[in-house]
């Protein structure tokens, strides 16, 4: 549905999105996340037609975008302050994009019931802006983006504004809503949680570049670079080297390798892959506890490294951990510079 | 290519009309002859000149400068003080209060100064620099007292909670916290109603007797016609307002900056 | 005392100097005009008549009533042509001209704002004189002077160029406040520039022109300076009226009946303009 071959765009001397190549498929949920100023919006901007790309190749629905205006693309948005006409009603601010389609105003009044009902908003139509809630107006900025079925909907930091819990609700919501219209979404956002709750293909972006793309699972537990590891959540990095065809690393001997005979790698190891065994390789002086509920995040010094595990709040603590892992869960990269 | 041509076209035009009548009023001060009018001779300072050592037009700068003094002071520290007690809340009939406040702002001077004018004939009261001064400080208040509204954010009264939670008294409050937070408002509420008191004519002119404004005696030169002295007054009057607001958006985007 | 009631009392202890300074400085005056209206002038004097003489004697006097529709027409006329002129300039500076430039192009079309009131009224008639600036201009492209000094023509012109500036100011304010995502939003769902400023930019920005076009009106069906310097004194305006009765004719009840009536005009026009000033919630 939307294939783009090295985008690039300059702000001044600035660099703000350098040379991305991306493709989404029909029907797709796709979610760009990174840090802000990692050039997220910039690329949403671009595929909306809010933004010329200083370079590059833009393809919707098979057909180049270059010089197509917003109005004249097969995508609708949704902003991040919603954007909604403060002067309409609810139902007026649905229908807007029929009513500059030509629509009758029977047909329009129809869709627009249709689509409020569809974001969970019957009956509200009648209201101002003004009067609804900050959730509701999300729902009302979705409504309105999806009345005039696009082929695309990009969604900008759209649950941003909106407090925790009802963020986690809505964030379940606009995934059914998603699989129900059919549409592809993009959807861009800084919340790893967020991203990997939604994503069928996940985006990580950082100074104007693609670190990583795939399904969401896949880019946690096999990262492409250090900076997507880290981004989807906390991370232990332990240097390593490969020695007589297995992983050695200032904590031993962590199971066989591939790769180049004395290569230098970073084996990764996620908290929560870390469990409490008796007879496990890692043992190391408990430096620090915090009680999380659900689990204790301790830090162990072993070998010259803090290492960072999620234990069970049952295990007991002692003054020495020893610590056992998977090596299935060990994801190496090549050392960085 | 064209929007650009049909931008600049129309913006050409419409500085032409706006600047025009002020570029020529400059030009013709320097009219070294007796009428402001084609063809342009010139230049010269004479004009410049005779305004500066004309006694009553001094006198009536000078007056102009006292008038807007005072009563933009007047009008500074009552809208301050109807803002802040505004500010918090207590008051029954608030927005009445506000209402009452701004009215004035809705009324034409002519009707201000005639009304004054009506209740000093009847109370036997005489004109002077004094009425003039309260009848600026009329118009100037509802404008003072929106400023200093406008700046008195949830911000400053928490601040002020804050002082009297610690122990400072009401003057202190004010003196120590509330004027410091609010004080670019609190200056261009003073700018704003020196310029507007400067300026104004009809108010001055209907409750002057003697000593008169300079927009007052600038209208008395205008019964002798055209004359490049009253193009020089003008043009040095324009001169120094333009420097006041030059200051002022200077001080205030050092202030941001 | 309860902790409320120290509140309050100290809160209108700051409210009541204004209060008291704008009941005997403005209410007070306002009353007193308003009943002087109802008195009359006569030989011996000015005496509390109470009534609606000096009403009647404007409705019934075709110089009076002639007046005031001059007051009226000048004002719509230089209403209409200030918003006009003013739209399409404010729209540029907020729209086309380059950001850094903005503030620049904003003080230029607003830099006669400072000078004096009375003296801008006197540099349009130096513009405009029968040998002035604009004459010699026409002339010197061999077109034919024209015969606009002591006209109704002029009187427009001076206030079509101050009102043209004060509506910049405010239109220009009121087109820099919309949030720029709704534009982009109106653009995303389909509407053309044409639509978008029909739907969106137009009736958003309505209530920043209402507010401008009020205070244009307001100011200017009062105003006695314009009127005097450029008008001339054949075709009067209703202030002039107002300054011809209260010097020349010594008739403050009369004076007064017709600020009255050109209240009562203000008041009219801000009914008519209420609708169109409150900004959408």
């Amino acid at each position: 549905m939307i294939a783009a071959r090295a985008l690039t765009r300059r702000f001044g001397a600035q660099v703000a999105l350098d040379a991305v190549s991306l493709t989404v498929a029909a029907g797709e949920y796709c979610v760009l996340l990174g840090p802000s100023g990692c050039g997220k919006t910039t690329l949403l901007n671009i595929l909306g037609g809010f933004l010329d790309p200083t370079s590059g190749v833009l393809e919707i629905a098979g057909k180049p975008m270059t010089g197509v205006p917003a109005a004249r693309r097969p995508t609708t948005t949704v902003f991040q302050d919603y954007a909604l006409f403060p002067h309409m009603t609810v139902a007026a601010n649905v229908a807007f994009g029929l009513r500059m389609r030509g629509w009758p105003r029977a047909r329009r009044t129809a869709r627009a019931a249709e689509m409020l009902a569809l974001v969970g908003l019957e009956g509200a139509g009648g209201k101002r802006p003004a009067d609804l809630s900050g959730g509701q107006k999300q729902r009302v900025a979705l409504a309105r983006a999806l009345a005039v079925d696009p082929q695309v909907c990009l969604l900008d930091e759209p649950l941003g504004a909106l407090d925790l819990g009802l963020r986690r609700a809505m964030q379940a919501e606009l995934r059914a809503i998603q699989r129900r219209v059919g549409a592809t979404f993009v959807h861009v956002t800084h919340d790893q949680d967020e991203a990997m709750a939604i994503a069928d293909r996940l985006v990580v972006m950082n100074r104007g570049r693609i670190e990583d793309e795939g399904p969401p699972e896949r880019v946690y537990r096999r990262p492409a670079t250090r900076f997507a590891a880290a981004f989807l959540g906390e991370t232990n990095a332990i240097p390593a080297r490969v020695a007589g065809g297995r992983l050695a690393t200032p904590l031993g001997d962590f199971g066989p390798a591939g790769g180049a005979e004395g290569a230098r790698l970073v084996a990764l190891i996620r908290p929560e892959h870390l469990r409490p065994d008796p007879d496990g390789p890692i043992r190391g002086r408990l430096r620090e506890a915090v009680f999380q509920g659900q689990t204790r995040r301790v830090t162990v010094e072993a070998g010259g490294i803090a290492l960072v595990a999620r234990l069970p709040v049952a295990a007991p603590l002692a003054e020495t951990v020893t610590l056992a892992f998977d090596p299935a869960d060990i994801h190496c990269l090549p050392e960085e510079p | 290519m064209r929007r650009f041509a049909l931008c600049a076209g129309y913006m050409g035009a419409l500085y032409a009309f706006i600047l025009l009548p002020v570029g020529v009023l400059v030009l013709f001060s320097f009219q070294d002859g007796r009428l402001p009018i084609p063809p342009f001779r010139g230049p010269t300072l004479r004009w410049h000149e005779a305004v500066l050592t004309d006694r009553r037009l001094m006198a009536a700068l000078w007056n102009s400068a006292v008038v807007a003094a005072g009563s933009s002071a007047v009008a500074t520290l009552l809208g301050f003080l109807a803002a802040r007690g505004l500010a918090t809340g207590r008051l029954a009939g608030a927005a009445a209060i506000r209402a009452a406040l701004l009215a004035p702002l809705s009324v034409s001077y002519l009707v201000i100064g005639l009304g004054l004018l009506a209740s000093l004939n009847l109370a036997g009261l005489g004109l002077s620099l004094w009425t003039v001064a309260i009848g600026h400080s009329v118009i100037n208040l509802p404008l003072c007292f929106a400023i200093c509204a406008a700046a008195m954010g949830p911000a400053v009264v928490q601040a002020e909670r804050a002082a009297r939670d610690l122990g400072a008294g009401e003057g202190r409050v004010m003196a120590l916290v509330t004027a410091p937070m609010i004080l670019p408002a609190l200056a261009a509420a003073f700018l704003l109603s020196m310029t507007f008191s400067w300026d104004e004519f009809i108010i001055a002119f209907l409750l002057s007797r003697f000593e008169v404004t300079l927009p007052v005696e600038i209208w008395s030169l205008l019964r002798g016609g055209l004359n490049p002295k009253t193009n020089a007054v003008g043009s040095l009057v324009f001169l120094a307002s333009a420097l006041v607001v030059l200051a002022a958006e200077l001080a205030l985007l050092r202030r941001k900056g | 005392m309860s902790l409320d009631a120290a509140e309050a009392r100290r809160a209108w202890a700051l409210t009541l100097p204004a209060v008291v300074w704008t009941v005997a400085f403005f209410v007070v005056p306002f009353m007193a005009m308003a009943a002087l209206s109802l008195w009359q002038r006569t030989a011996a004097g000015l005496v509390p008549a109470w009534t609606l003489e000096n009403y009647r004697a404007i409705l019934g006097e075709p110089a009076a009533v002639r007046a005031i529709l001059n007051s009226i027409e000048i004002t719509l006329t230089v209403t209409a042509l200030s918003v006009v002129l003013a739209f399409p300039l404010a729209w540029i500076i907020a729209e086309e001209v380059p950001p850094r430039w903005r503030r620049l192009a904003l003080a230029l079309a607003v830099l006669p704002f400072w000078t004096s009131y009375v003296v801008r009224s006197y540099a349009w008639s130096l513009m405009l004189a029968r040998q002035g600036v604009l004459n010699g201009w026409l002339e010197g492209i061999g077109l034919p002077a024209l015969d606009l000094a002591n006209s109704r023509a002029a009187t427009v012109i001076g206030f079509t160029h101050f009102f043209t500036m004060l509506l910049t100011l405010t239109i220009y304010a009121s087109l820099t406040q919309l949030p720029p995502n709704l534009r982009r939003a109106a653009a995303d769902l389909g509407a053309g520039p044409v639509a978008t400023f029909h739907h969106v930019i137009l009736p958003l920005t309505a209530p920043g022109i209402a507010v401008g076009a009020f205070l244009t009106f307001a100011l200017c069906v009062g105003d006695y300076v314009t009127p005097q310097i450029l008008g001339g004194g054949r075709d009067l305006a209703a202030a002039q009226l107002v300054m011809l009765n209260l010097g020349r004719r010594a008739d403050i009840p009369m004076a007064a009946a017709l600020s009255v009536c050109l209240m009562l005009l203000v008041t009219l026009a801000y009914l008519l303009l209420a609708r169109f000033m409150r900004a959408p919630r």
